[in-house]
C-alpha cells in the first residue's frame, strides 16, 4: 500500500481534509526538490512537519501558499483545487489562512499594532476604534504586553517577533495557520510557552495548524500527528508513537537518535 | 465557493423591566460594521431594563470579533445597570467569549496639542542640524585618522576594495557623465552663440564655454551625478549592512567599519572625481566646439586656437583643485547617512534621500565658497 492510498484510507473515516496534496512535484532548474509528495491535513489538528535541513519543508509550505510554482500534482485547500479556482476565489481563500514566516516578515516601517491591522484594513469594514480593539486583543492573545503594540519590529526581541508574527497571522481569524519553525531561536522556556500558546489558541479558536518544525519538544507536546519528509516525499505520517516504530532510516535516526531518546524519555 | 451571508441581528422581547434578547446570524469579521451597529443599538433599546437574558441559540458562527463584541455588550450593559446572562450558547462560543476578555488595557498615549508639536519639531530640527555638523566633523576626523593608519601601514590597506570602488565609481560612471557634459556643453554653446551674435561677438562664445566648462560646469555636473549615482549607493550599502547587524559583526571582530567600508570608498571618490572632472571638461568642450561649428560657423581649428589664447592653466586647474574636496563632501555625507540607518526599510529610504539631497546641496554651497575664494585671490 503506498502512501497516497494509506492517506486516503485514513481520510476515509469521514472528515474531509482541509489541505490535500497529491503527487506533488516541485523543482528548481534540473533539480527536483519534491517528487510525488502526498499529504493530508485534517481540520482541527496540529500537524508537525519534520525533515532534514534543505529537504524542502519550506518549499512545500510555499508551494501550498502559491509562492512557488509546482511542476505536477494537485493541491486542494478547503476542498477546492488551487489550479481550478478564479483569482477572486483565491483572494477569498487567502483570507481563510494565516502565515507566520520563519523570521516574522513583519513590515519594518509599521508598529506591531499596524502590522496586525494590515490584513484587517485590506479585507474588513471596521471602524478604527474597533480595529484598535481587535489589534489589542490579538496582542494579548499571543501573550505580548499591551505596550508592544506601539513598538516597531526593530525594537522587539526574537521571541516577541515570533509572537507578533503569530498575532498578524491570526488577524483575520483564519481556519488554518502555517507556522514555519515557530520555536526556532527561542530558549527552551520560551519555546515551551509558545507550544502551549499554539495549543491554547488551537483549542479556543478551533484552528488547524500546519507547523514546520525541528523541535522534538514541540512535536511531543503539541502535535496531534507528525509527517516526516525524506527522499523528496512524505515517508511517514502518524502520531508520535507510530513514528517511533517507523523503519525508514532517516525517521529512525531522527526519532530514535540519542538526542531524541533523551528528550522523549525525559 | 459560495458563502451564504446572514448578518448578525437581535430581537428584544420586553416584559416589565426584564427582557429576552434573541441574538442571531453570523457574528464574524465579515459583518464588522453591522456588529458595531448592534453594539450601539442593543444597549440603547434596553435602557429601562434591569435584567436581560441573551439567547445565543440562533448565532450560527462566532469568531474573535463576534466574541469581542459580545464581551463589550455585556460590559456596556453592566455599566448601564442591566444584569445580563447568556443562555443557549455553544460550549465553544462560551470558551471564546471567555478567551477574548482583554485584561490589561493598553496605555493610551495622551493627546498632544498641535501648536506644541510645531515648537517641538522646530526645536528638534535645530538640535538635529547641530548634531549633524558635529557628527560630520568628528566623522571626517575619524576618516583622516583611518587614512593616516592606511598610509602608515600600506600593506594592511584594502587595495581590492579600493579598486572595486574605483571601477564602480569611475569606470562605470564615466559614460553617463561624459554624455551629459557633452550635451550641456552643446546647449550652453548654442545659447551663447544666439545671444552673442546680437552684439556681433559670436567668437566670444569660445571664451564663455571654455571658462565656464573648465571652472564650474564639468565639476558641478560631475559632482551632482556622483552624488546621485555613487553617494546613494554608499548610503544604501552601508545602511543595509547596518540594518542586518553586519556593521556590529565587523566591530566585534575587531575591525573598524571606517577602515573597512568608509576609507576605500572615500579614497576611491577622491581619485575618481578629478579623473571624471577632466573627462567631463573634455566632453563639454567637444560638445561646445561641435555646436559652435554647426551654429556659429566657427571652424574647429579656429575654435582650438582661440581656446588656447583664452584658457590658461589656472582655469583648468580650478576645476581639478575643487574636485577632491567635492569627493570628500559627497563620500562623508553618504557614509554618515548610511551609518544613521535604523532598523526599518522606511528609514533606509529616508537616509538615502537625505544623503543625495544633502550632498548636492553641500556641493553647490562649497562651489560658491570656492568661487569667492578664487575671486579674492585673483586666481
Amino acid at each position: 500500500m503506498d502512501m497516497a492510498e494509506a492517506q486516503d484510507n485514513a481520510a476515509g473515516s469521514g472528515a474531509h481534509p482541509i489541505i490535500r496534496v497529491r503527487d506533488l512535484v516541485v523543482g528548481f532548474g534540473d533539480k527536483l526538490i519534491l517528487d510525488g509528495l502526498s499529504l493530508d491535513v485534517m481540520p482541527g489538528e496540529i500537524l508537525g512537519f519534520v525533515g532534514g535541513s534543505g529537504t524542502g519543508k519550506s518549499v512545500l509550505t510555499r508551494t501550498i501558499l502559491g509562492l512557488v510554482d509546482k511542476r505536477a500534482g494537485h493541491i486542494e485547500v478547503f476542498g477546492s483545487d488551487l489550479d481550478a479556482i478564479s483569482d477572486a476565489d483565491k483572494r477569498q481563500m487567502e483570507k481563510r489562512w494565516g502565515v507566520m514566516f520563519q523570521h516574522g516578515a513583519l513590515f519594518s516601517s509599521l508598529t506591531v499594532a499596524q502590522n496586525i491591522q494590515v490584513p484587517m484594513r485590506e479585507y474588513l469594514d471596521l471602524s478604527p476604534a474597533m480595529m484598535d480593539d481587535l489589534a489589542a486583543l490579538k496582542i494579548e492573545m499571543v501573550g505580548l504586553k499591551p505596550d508592544a503594540g506601539e513598538k516597531f519590529p526593530s525594537e522587539l526581541s526574537g521571541g516577541m517577533i515570533k509572537r507578533a508574527a503569530l498575532a498578524r497571522a491570526l488577524a483575520l481569524d483564519p481556519e488554518i495557520v502555517f507556522l514555519d519553525e515557530p520555536t526556532s531561536g527561542l530558549d527552551p522556556i520560551g519555546a515551551a510557552e509558545f507550544d502551549e500558546l499554539i495549543g491554547t489558541l488551537q483549542r479556543t479558536l478551533g484552528l488547524t495548524v500546519f507547523m514546520v518544525t525541528h523541535d522534538l519538544d514541540s512535536l511531543a507536546s503539541s502535535c496531534d500527528r507528525i509527517a516526516a519528509l525524506a527522499d523528496k516525499k512524505v515517508v511517514a505520517v502518524g502520531p508520535l508513537g507510530e513514528m517511533l516504530d517507523c523503519p525508514h532510516p532517516w525517521v529512525k535516526s531522527y526519532f530514535r537518535g540519542e538526542r531524541a531518546l533523551a528528550r522523549l524519555k525525559g | 465557493m459560495t458563502i451564504t451571508l446572514s448578518p448578525p441581528g437581535f430581537e428584544v422581547n420586553a416584559e416589565g423591566d426584564q427582557a429576552t434578547v434573541v441574538l442571531s446570524g453570523e457574528w464574524t469579521l465579515d459583518h464588522g460594521r453591522r456588529l458595531e451597529q448592534v453594539l450601539q443599538e442593543l444597549p440603547a433599546s434596553l435602557t429601562s431594563m434591569r435584567r436581560a437574558a441573551l439567547d445565543m441559540q440562533a448565532v450560527t458562527r462566532l469568531d474573535t470579533l463576534g466574541a469581542r463584541v459580545m464581551d463589550q455588550l455585556i460590559h456596556q450593559l453592566g455599566s448601564d445597570g442591566v444584569k445580563t446572562d447568556i443562555s443557549n450558547a455553544l460550549p465553544t462560543h462560551t470558551k471564546l467569549i471567555e478567551a477574548v476578555r482583554i485584561r490589561n488595557k493598553a496605555v493610551i498615549t495622551p493627546q498632544r496639542s498641535r501648536a506644541m508639536d510645531i515648537v517641538v519639531d522646530i526645536g528638534r530640527a535645530v538640535v538635529n542640524a547641530g548634531q549633524d555638523m558635529l557628527r560630520g566633523v568628528s566623522f571626517i576626523g575619524e576618516v583622516v585618522l583611518a587614512i593616516g593608519r592606511a598610509l602608515a601601514n600600506p600593506a594592511k590597506f584594502r587595495w581590492a576594495a579600493l579598486v572595486n570602488q574605483l571601477e564602480q565609481i569611475a569606470f562605470r560612471g564615466a559614460p553617463i557623465i561624459v554624455l551629459i557634459t557633452f550635451l550641456v556643453g552643446c546647449i550652453v554653446s548654442q545659447q551663447g552663440i544666439f545671444q552673442l551674435r546680437r552684439f556681433g561677438a559670436t567668437d566670444f562664445v569660445v571664451d564663455l564655454v571654455g571658462i565656464i566648462t573648465l571652472r564650474e560646469l564639468a565639476l558641478l555636473l560631475c559632482a551632482i551625478m556622483i552624488a546621485g549615482r555613487s553617494g546613494s549607493a554608499f548610503t544604501a550599502e552601508i545602511g543595509s549592512m547596518k540594518m542586518r547587524e553586519e556593521i556590529d559583526a565587523l566591530r566585534v571582530m575587531g575591525l573598524n567599519p571606517v577602515d573597512v567600508l568608509v576609507v576605500p570608498r572615500i579614497l576611491a571618490l577622491i581619485v575618481a572625481m578629478p579623473i571624471l572632472t577632466f573627462l567631463a571638461s573634455m566632453a563639454g568642450l567637444f560638445g561646445a566646439g561641435l555646436t559652435a561649428w554647426i551654429y556659429g560657423g566657427i571652424a574647429p581649428d579656429t575654435f582650438i586656437s582661440r581656446l588656447q589664447g583664452v584658457i590658461t592653466f589656472r582655469h583648468f586647474s580650478v576645476g581639478l583643485i575643487k574636485a577632491p574636496f567635492m569627493a570628500i563632501v559627497i563620500g562623508a555625507i553618504a557614509c554618515i547617512e548610511g551609518m544613521n540607518v535604523k532598523g526599518s526599510a522606511e528609514s533606509l529610504g529616508q537616509q538615502v534621500t537625505a544623503s543625495v539631497v544633502k550632498s548636492i546641496f553641500m556641493v553647490i554651497v562649497l562651489d560658491g565658497l570656492f568661487a569667492v575664494f578664487f575671486a579674492s585671490i585673483r586666481f
